[in-house]
């Protein structure tokens, strides 16, 4: 014991105190933290410098300011009269809208697309693989690019509008479709239908726990759809069944009324859900690929029939393998939503990228970027984070 | 029973069919017919699937070969000509295709970035083949990147200047994701080595960076380069704008290239680790000798998936200003009299980066193959 002590005291006497890797982690770290702050300190005081320089009053005080330029398509009622603030959130939600409708068609797209390339018809495999390595190894600004000439210029005018069906009309100012006549019924439906989303969910545990007890089945997803369907006809019988829609007509040299799908929001959507399917459509592949062989066979060996195995042994697998990556195809789709501003649809870089131009305030246009970005990143993250851990494997 | 007598036991089994008389398949099941019944007509649904498509087929491919060649303008003429033409115009190709592929840059020095592509591709060709990775390989890129950058810029050995600003087309695209990955990969390389080193101040900061850029779009990134860097410069000192975006991008892709470093070396088996401890080697011995080697090497086919992936985002600069591929493509339509030849212009250039990053992917698909045979159990 003594010796030990002691060959430990002369050991570390004999090592000069540098070669110690406790001080050296130290030291390198306050040395890092100097090395960024000083960097960070010399860049900030040159754009302290340049800004004054500049008379560029620095801060957010400008979002209260008039923004005077006005914006092609918005959600929220918004003037030239309304300050830079609003403009944002004009921005922000246009961003939101082609972004969710984007991921939830590039989902189902790149469903199909993905299960297809696995189809034992070959045209449908062959089609569908062709459809990926055109789709994922052209830039997404050129597919933009292509789908808003498609519209703009390959399309014909309003006045020799395309029309497939009575009602709706395609021509170089979007995409024109009838829209039913705003209606108090119209919210006693949705809410009609979040009451048969309830009953579906309680449906669903009661016939689980009777499946548990006595081994009957019971159609749980027939009866759901069902309601889902009926409960909100009878909302809309009982609201006096209001069948008003408006029709786009032609006026002038454009369309009034209806839904209306702008150039810009329509090649947007299309390029992203159309680009980011290609991708999911890979990874859905690779998912279903990755359950193994005997997995199905053993679920035949014990009788279950062709939906169950897909319902209860390969999907619960491959979304394992698939969910994480899908997220950030999801996040890559969100922040490509960014590229509207090459074709001029009004989302937050592009209204940023005015307000920057107008105000010379970049610092903060760019930090708003940023903020929204990265909170919407994280959301997506957060999100379906929650749901892997929902489906990951429970071991024991 | 000998090697030989057995050879003769089976060729006699081969030639009298053995005991039992040899029974061919019935013809249904091979050759074409057994084809198309096994992968088109195996079931009423995949047949009835099969036939829509090839309905929907001859209906649209006739088409677009009429378009693409059979009605399309191939000769040189007159704008005129081609809109009479129910076709695609490949006049317009052949009146712009310079300008697509180089921009602005002045027409009789063409040449100069002609052959910085054709060194490019050369060695670009050269680095696909496994028995030339050796160091010269990296040396070799170094020297062509120098050789490219003073070709295209010029001022020295008799080549007049070309500023910058005239840059553009496919050199301009080339050059973009090429500079990102040279310079971006050592900065990945960092800090992906902070975002595993065990010192927690080093660490917190590769995470902060890494994920702050990934979170946000390239145009963010663009723009703050283009508008931001200025204001975080001296006084009187100002860089110009290729430069901005190229250093946007480089800040860009250095987060990305960090993760797949960390995929890299997240790989590496712990053993590793702790056998160059036990041999007494320092970190930095260790991390060169030892980890580095291995983790990159694992790094290489996802390497080349983000290098594709920079390849297409490249074409961003669009949006500050400058003239790459799609940039160059989309200011040969600005011009008056070739007005409304999108489709030709997109096509043509949309081939371009199809091809290049088509068999980029093949390419890192085999390699992947290649590189793990040696790990493989």
């Amino acid at each position: 014991m003594a010796v030990d002590s002691d060959r430990g005291a002369s050991a570390s006497s004999k090592t000069p105190f540098w070669y110690d890797p406790r001080f050296r982690a130290i030291f390198f770290q306050i040395l890092t933290v100097v090395l960024v702050v000083a960097g960070i300190g010399y860049l900030v005081s040159n754009v302290m410098t340049n800004l004054e320089r500049q008379n560029i009053a620095s801060g957010f005080g400008f979002l209260q300011r008039e923004a005077g330029f006005a914006i092609a398509e918005s959600m929220v009622s918004y003037s030239a009269a309304d300050t830079y603030g609003r403009a944002f959130i004009v921005g922000i939600l246009n961003t939101f809208r082609v972004a969710l409708l984007g991921i939830v068609l590039a989902t189902i797209i790149g469903v199909l697309v993905g299960v297809a390339r696995l189809s034992t018809n070959w045209l449908i495999a062959k089609l569908a693989s062709v459809y990926i390595e055109v789709l994922r190894n052209i830039p997404l600004l050129l597919q933009l690019f292509i789908w808003y000439g498609v519209i703009t210029v390959s399309l014909p005018g309003p006045r020799q509008a395309m029309s497939p069906v009575e009602g709706i009309y395609l021509s170089n100012r979007g995409f024109m479709i009838p829209a039913p006549v705003a209606d108090p019924i119209h919210a006693y439906m949705g809410i009609a239908a979040l009451l048969a989303l309830a009953a579906g969910y309680l449906i669903r545990r009661w016939a689980k726990q009777r499946q548990i007890d006595t081994g009957k089945q019971f159609p749980v997803y027939k009866t759901s759809l069902g309601l889902l369907i009926l409960f909100p006809a009878i909302a809309w019988v009982l609201g006096g069944a209001p069948t008003v829609m408006e029709l786009p007509t032609l006026q002038g040299f454009n369309f009034r009324g209806g839904l209306t799908l702008t150039p810009e929001f329509a090649a947007l959507l299309f390029g992203l859900t159309f680009y980011t399917a290609a991708f999911i459509a890979e990874i859905v592949r690779g998912g279903i690929l990755a359950v193994s062989h005997g997995q199905s066979e053993a679920a035949f060996a014990l009788g279950l029939r062709k939906g169950m195995v897909l319902r209860f042994i390969v999907l619960p697998q491959a979304l394992r393998i698939i969910i994480p990556p899908t997220t950030s195809q999801y996040l890559n789709l969100t922040k490509n939503s960014s590229l509207a501003v090459a074709i001029g649809y009004p989302d937050l870089v592009s209204v940023g990228n005015t307000t920057l131009n107008q105000t010379g305030q970049a610092i903060e246009a760019i930090t708003i970027f940023m903020a929204v970005y990265l909170t919407l990143s994280l959301t997506i993250s957060l999100i379906m984070n929650w749901y892997n851990r929902a489906i990951a494997l429970v071991e024991r | 029973m000998t090697d030989q007598t057995l050879h003769r036991t089976v060729q006699h089994a081969a030639r009298t069919g053995g005991d039992s008389p040899v029974v061919q398949p019935p013809s249904t099941k091979t050759g074409v017919i057994g084809w198309l019944r096994a992968n088109l007509f195996s079931t009423w649904y995949n047949s009835l699937a099969t036939l829509i498509l090839l309905y929907i087929l001859a209906k649209l491919v006739p088409g677009i070969i009429d378009w693409l060649f059979i009605s399309a303008v191939w000769s040189h003429t007159e704008p005129e000509v081609c809109r009479a033409a129910d076709g695609a115009c490949w006049a317009f190709i052949h009146e712009k295709y310079r300008l697509i592929l180089f921009g602005t840059y002045p027409f009789d020095e063409q040449w100069r970035p002609t052959l910085a592509v054709l060194l490019y591709l050369v060695l670009l060709l050269a680095s696909c083949n496994r028995a030339f990775w050796k160091p010269w390989l990296g040396v070799a890129w170094v020297v062509l990147l120098a050789v490219i950058g003073t070709l295209m810029y010029g001022g020295i050995f008799g080549l007049t200047q070309v500023p910058t600003t005239r840059w553009g087309g496919l050199p301009l695209t080339l050059m973009l994701a090429s500079f990102a990955l040279a310079i971006g990969f050592p900065l990945g390389i960092l800090m992906a080595l902070g975002r595993r080193s065990d010192l927690p101040i080093v660490r917190m900061l590769s995470v902060a960076y890494i994920e702050l850029i990934r979170g946000v779009p390239l145009i963010t990134v663009l723009f703050m380069a283009s508008v931001m860097l200025p204001l975080f410069l001296p006084q009187g000192v100002s860089i110009n704008n290729l430069l901005r975006a190229q250093i946007g991008i480089i800040l860009f892709a250095s987060a990305y290239l960090a993760e797949v470093v960390r995929g890299g070396l997240q790989a590496i088996p712990k053993g590793q680790y702790e056998a160059a401890d036990s041999i007494g080697l320092g970190y930095w011995q260790k991390t060169r000798l030892i980890i580095l080697p291995q983790a990159l090497r694992i790094s290489i086919p996802p390497l080349v998936n983000t290098f594709i992936g920079l390849f297409k985002d490249t074409s961003l600069v669009i949006i500050v200003g400058l003239f790459d591929l799609v940039g160059a493509a989309k200011a040969a339509l600005t011009d008056p009299s070739w007005r409304g030849f999108y489709r030709e212009s997109y096509f043509f250039i949309a081939m371009i980066y199809f091809v290049f990053c088509f068999s980029m992917s093949k390419y890192s698909q085999h390699l992947e193959k290649k590189l793990n045979v040696g790990t493989r159990r």
